[in-house]
């Protein structure tokens, strides 16, 4: 039968699947494949804080959601066109994420009594008419997976787990992707492995065929590449780029990185990362604890590094007093805060963005530090640049944030020219005729960077109050006072040097949709559907948000009125109301999953109705 | 080279002419209390420096808080007064990032066995070339007199008016336990022996935990007199020395035999014992390095001060900067467009 060959703007597929069953690998698989094609493209890892769940179980279902199209991507998808369910689990978990009508494949052999059990099915959905408002495909993908495996006389726990390579080669067929690409990851993977490439590889094969010969699927879909512009892409993760950007930073600056760290979801990937560039001197210090981690980096900078410390939610509590201390000594230091639900230990593997008052505000006493955040997993690269140049320069700790969803997200990346990153020059004082550890240059009111090992330049620092200039302990009130107003105006002043805010869309206007960090995807989105529709709206994304830009207050005074969504309790709208006195509105989403945009798209037409 | 290298490569690396102690005290007023150890402490390190023939500039003295930790404000080099405990995790950055610097940390029973008993024993574990000068006071000065982590069961303070029920802390012990590779032991009132114990930590290579007994004559005064003061020090000290047996008391007439694993102490002069038969200090002798620290806890045994064990094993920071090297040889210098180019890529026309 000649299949049918459809035309689609942009698909969302999910794979779902035990956490042993490889979801997040054929997500991963299928996410490369597709940005080879010329797709733009989201993804969405969403997966359990326990490494192997029991199996069959509904907290232990792993899933990965890709979003790609032939037109701009900004979001992982609001719902999605198919879902693969490797068990009951699976299919009960994300059924509500699955759009009415869309396509089901459902793998028969994992719909077995104990799993139907596990997920709390009573009966099987698969032989009732529950899924009729969608189109159920039923295929025996471990069956299927045994049968094409059988000559080759491996474990049944072997060919079990060849299993998510069939859903993949089914999906490849589907979306006419090739396999080619898989098949070389299979081979380099595996390469110590001869028999696991063999039955990959077939499985993959089988899979593809099985879509080719069998009549259950009825079409096949193309999606054409999208008009991106041109140049050579790869395709990146939030953490992966926090951890090349740092790197770009040291070597722009000549100076060596300095990572001290301890593992912690979502952010120790960037540590694995880092860790594996010896080759650009990078020193990756895994510290006995946070407070290690933050304070050997401090001690790092002291030397002349640039000091890193990568961390989530519950470690940046932890690092608060040696951040303080940062800010005392006036060194340059970097914080990486990859956030994730809280608060205590809450969804280590979920995102939140619900640090930012904890960023800004959240140390002892008046102890400002600038805070940047990245709004895509790729802009992670750039925000970690900026986080080192604005440390150098101003002499000071800065913090970047991150969250779950940028740092395991993915997206095609134009990679940039490495002529265009901006310049990162540190000046080291050498000469001792007139040196005060606390004077201060006249711009940037940083006080000198003067490293252990330079002749004359002896001199002692730490955490009580400095005396201005000659940075002697003092406790002088008058003084203290004038310490306190000097160390806020320097970071205040970094907002001469940073670019001034741009809003998409209109500069005047009815609704101004601001927001910030990883957010950017899903409020573009429903922005953009709503300017289509002819409304006065627009949208503000901020990457500073310590100090903010000089012109914010500027642009939020031409609105009337002002959208805040965050995936807190509305932190930046308070910031906003406190700071330029508007009565920003704030729309909140705390579980532990980015915004829908049909969810921003409502609250944009609640306004605009009501003005 | 890096940038830093090429920043300092002009730098001297050996004094012209030997300093003198003078040398290295600093322009700030010294605000112990009158007749506090720590003067002690101060005035023999300052006094050791110009044997080691390091310029001033490389080095650096790191600390935490208590009255221990101000001493990097005294020392005429760079210095580094941080916070709380975490003295060892800031030296311990500063060591791997300038392996050319020589790096001590300044702390006490508090600073470095309580709130900063972590990073203590990690930087032990670990072995970076670091020197850590812990004054032990048993008690906490800074804050006008609570129990410490190495105080007595029973003492009565501030904090404790029923008497400490807490345990206390042995600092060799502890040091041992988490594998320095020298570990010693040495007190206030003893500036010549205090002296040459410094300066074999400042000579080892690796992680060096000096124990020095310090008197808070305010909070806690003569917590060690039986073993720093003269009528009492030769019958309750044994001065460790390496490769000689183990002799003490006034008339130097008793010592310290091994019974089973028990050090028992014996007389030589009732004719049952002689030298042969008494313990001889061994400083690379891990077993024997852990009963003699183990000694404090007997009232009847002497203490033993001076170098209860030095060993060499690897460097962290040594270990860190030969991979850097390897790689550097292997992959050659990283190359950041090389970086963000490598693996899978596609071209959009």
């Amino acid at each position: 039968m000649a299949k049918d060959l459809k035309n689609l703007d942009d698909v969302t597929i999910r794979f779902a699947g035990d956490s042993g069953d490889g979801m997040q690998l054929t997500g991963m698989q299928f996410t490369s494949t597709t940005a080879l094609l010329g797709n733009d493209l989201s993804t969405l890892p969403d997966y359990p804080a326990e490494i192997r769940a029991p199996a069959g179980t509904l907290f232990g279902v792993s899933g990965f959601q890709i979003h790609f199209g032939s037109t701009e991507i900004n979001t992982p998808g609001d719902t999605c066109d198919v879902l693969v369910a490797m068990n009951p689990a699976a299919l009960k978990v994300n059924l509500r994420s699955l759009r009415d009508g869309g396509i089901i494949i459902a793998n028969r052999d994992g719909f077995n009594d104990k799993n139907l059990k596990l997920a709390n099915y009573e009966k099987n959905p698969l032989e009732d008419d529950s899924l009729e408002k969608y189109q159920l495909h039923i295929v025996d993908i471990t069956k299927l997976t045994h049968n094409t495996l059988e000559s080759l006389g491996l474990s049944n726990k072997l060919v079990d787990r060849c299993k998510n390579f069939f859903a993949l080669g089914m999906m490849y067929w589907m979306y006419t992707r090739p396999i080619e690409p898989t098949v070389k990851w299979i081979q380099d993977k595996f390469k110590k492995t001869p028999e696991i490439i063999e039955a990959n590889t077939r499985v993959l094969k089988a899979g593809y065929a099985f879509g080719e010969t069998t009549e259950i699927f009825a079409s096949r879909y193309e999606v054409k590449p999208a008009s991106l512009k041109p140049g050579r892409y790869r395709s990146i993760t939030g953490n992966e780029a926090v951890a090349w950007g740092l790197i770009a930073a040291s070597v722009k600056s000549g100076l060596d990185l300095f990572l001290g760290s301890y593992p912690i979801t979502p952010a120790s990937d960037i540590l694995h990362e880092l860790s594996k560039y010896k080759n650009f001197r990078v020193k990756t210090f895994q510290a006995e604890d946070e407070i290690a981690g933050i304070t050997s980096a401090i001690g790092a900078s002291y030397g002349g590094s640039i000091g890193v410390t990568t961390t989530s939610g519950p470690g940046m509590a932890l690092k608060g007093e040696a951040m303080g201390l940062g800010v005392m000594l006036e060194l340059p230091l970097v914080i990486v805060d990859v956030q994730r639900g809280g608060p205590s230990t809450g969804l280590p593997t979920k995102t939140e963005q619900a640090d930012l008052l904890q960023a800004v505000y959240g140390r002892n006493s008046e102890a400002p530090i600038p805070v940047v955040a990245a709004i895509t997993p790729a802009d992670c690269f750039f925000a970690a640049f900026e986080a080192v140049r604005i440390a150098i320069k101003y002499m000071t700790p800065v913090i970047l944030l991150s969250d779950g969803y940028l740092a395991n997200g993915a997206e095609p990346w134009l990679i940039p020219d490495v002529n265009s990153l901006p310049d990162i020059s540190p000046t080291f004082r050498t000469d001792p005729n007139g040196f005060y550890p606390y004077s201060r240059d006249e711009k940037t009111l940083s006080r000198p960077w003067a490293i252990p090992g330079t002749p004359g330049l002896e001199h002692r620092i730490g955490g009580l109050e400095k005396e201005h200039i000659t940075g002697n302990v003092s406790y002088d009130p008058e003084n203290h006072e004038f310490m306190v107003k000097m160390r806020q105006a320097k970071v205040d002043r970094i907002a001469e040097d940073i670019p001034l805010a741009t809003v998409d869309g209109d500069t005047v206007g009815d609704l101004l949709v601001v927001g910030w960090g990883g957010t950017y995807g899903s409020i573009r989105t429903a922005v953009e559907a709503k300017r289509r529709e002819g409304k006065s709206v627009s949208h503000l994304h901020l990457k500073y948000l310590n100090p903010f830009q000089k012109n914010l207050g500027e642009i939020l005074y031409n609105f009337k009125q002002v959208l805040v969504p965050e995936i807190n309790l509305g932190q930046l709208s308070k910031i906003l109301r406190s700071k330029y006195l508007i009565p920003a509105v704030s729309l909140t989403k705390v579980q532990g999953l980015p915004f829908k945009s049909s969810e921003i798209e409502n609250k944009i037409d609640e306004l605009l109705s009501k003005a | 080279m890096n940038t830093i290298e090429e920043l300092l490569k002009d730098a001297p690396k050996t004094p012209a002419q030997k300093y003198s102690a003078k040398d290295f005290q600093s322009d700030q007023d010294v605000r112990w209390c009158p007749g506090c150890g720590d003067y002690s402490i101060l005035a023999q390190v300052q006094r050791v420096m110009p044997e080691l023939n390091i310029m001033r500039h490389n080095m650096v003295f790191v600390s935490g808080i208590g009255c221990s930790s101000r001493f990097p404000y005294y020392m005429e080099t760079y210095g580094f007064h941080s916070i709380h405990g975490r003295a060892p995790a800031i030296a311990s950055g500063l060591k791997i990032a300038r392996p050319d610097l020589q790096v001590w940390v300044a702390t006490g029973d508090g600073d470095g066995l309580s709130i900063g008993g972590n990073h203590l024993i990690h930087m032990c574990r670990r072995n970076l070339d670091i020197k850590i000068l812990l004054f032990n006071n048993q008690i906490y000065g800074l804050t006008k007199g609570q129990y410490s982590p190495t105080s007595e069961f029973g003492k009565v303070t501030k904090s404790t008016p029923y008497g400490s029920v807490d345990h206390p802390f042995n600092p060799l012990l502890v040091a041992l336990g988490a594998e320095a590779s020298f570990v010693a032991r040495t007190l206030d009132r003893d500036p010549k022996h205090m002296q040459a114990v410094i300066k074999r930590a400042a000579e080892h290579k690796g992680t060096s935990f000096v124990e020095i007994y310090q008197n808070c004559n305010v909070f806690n005064d003569g917590a060690f007199f039986t073993w720093t003061e003269k009528d009492t020090k030769d019958d309750n000290v044994i001065f460790l020395e390496n490769g000689k047996p183990m002799v003490f008391g006034k008339e130097k007439n008793k010592g310290i035999v091994l019974d089973g694993f028990t050090p028992k102490v014996v007389s030589l002069a009732d004719g049952k014992h002689s030298m042969s038969d008494l313990m001889v200090h061994n400083e690379r002798d891990t077993m024997l390095s852990f009963i003699l620290a183990r000694m404090s806890s007997f009232p009847d045994l002497p203490r033993p001060v001076g170098v209860v064990y030095s060993t060499e094993r690897p460097l962290y920071e040594v270990e860190m900067s030969r991979q850097i090297q390897d790689s550097i040889k292997k992959q050659g210098e990283g190359n950041l467009e090389k970086l963000l180019n490598h693996g899978e890529t596609w071209t959009i026309q």
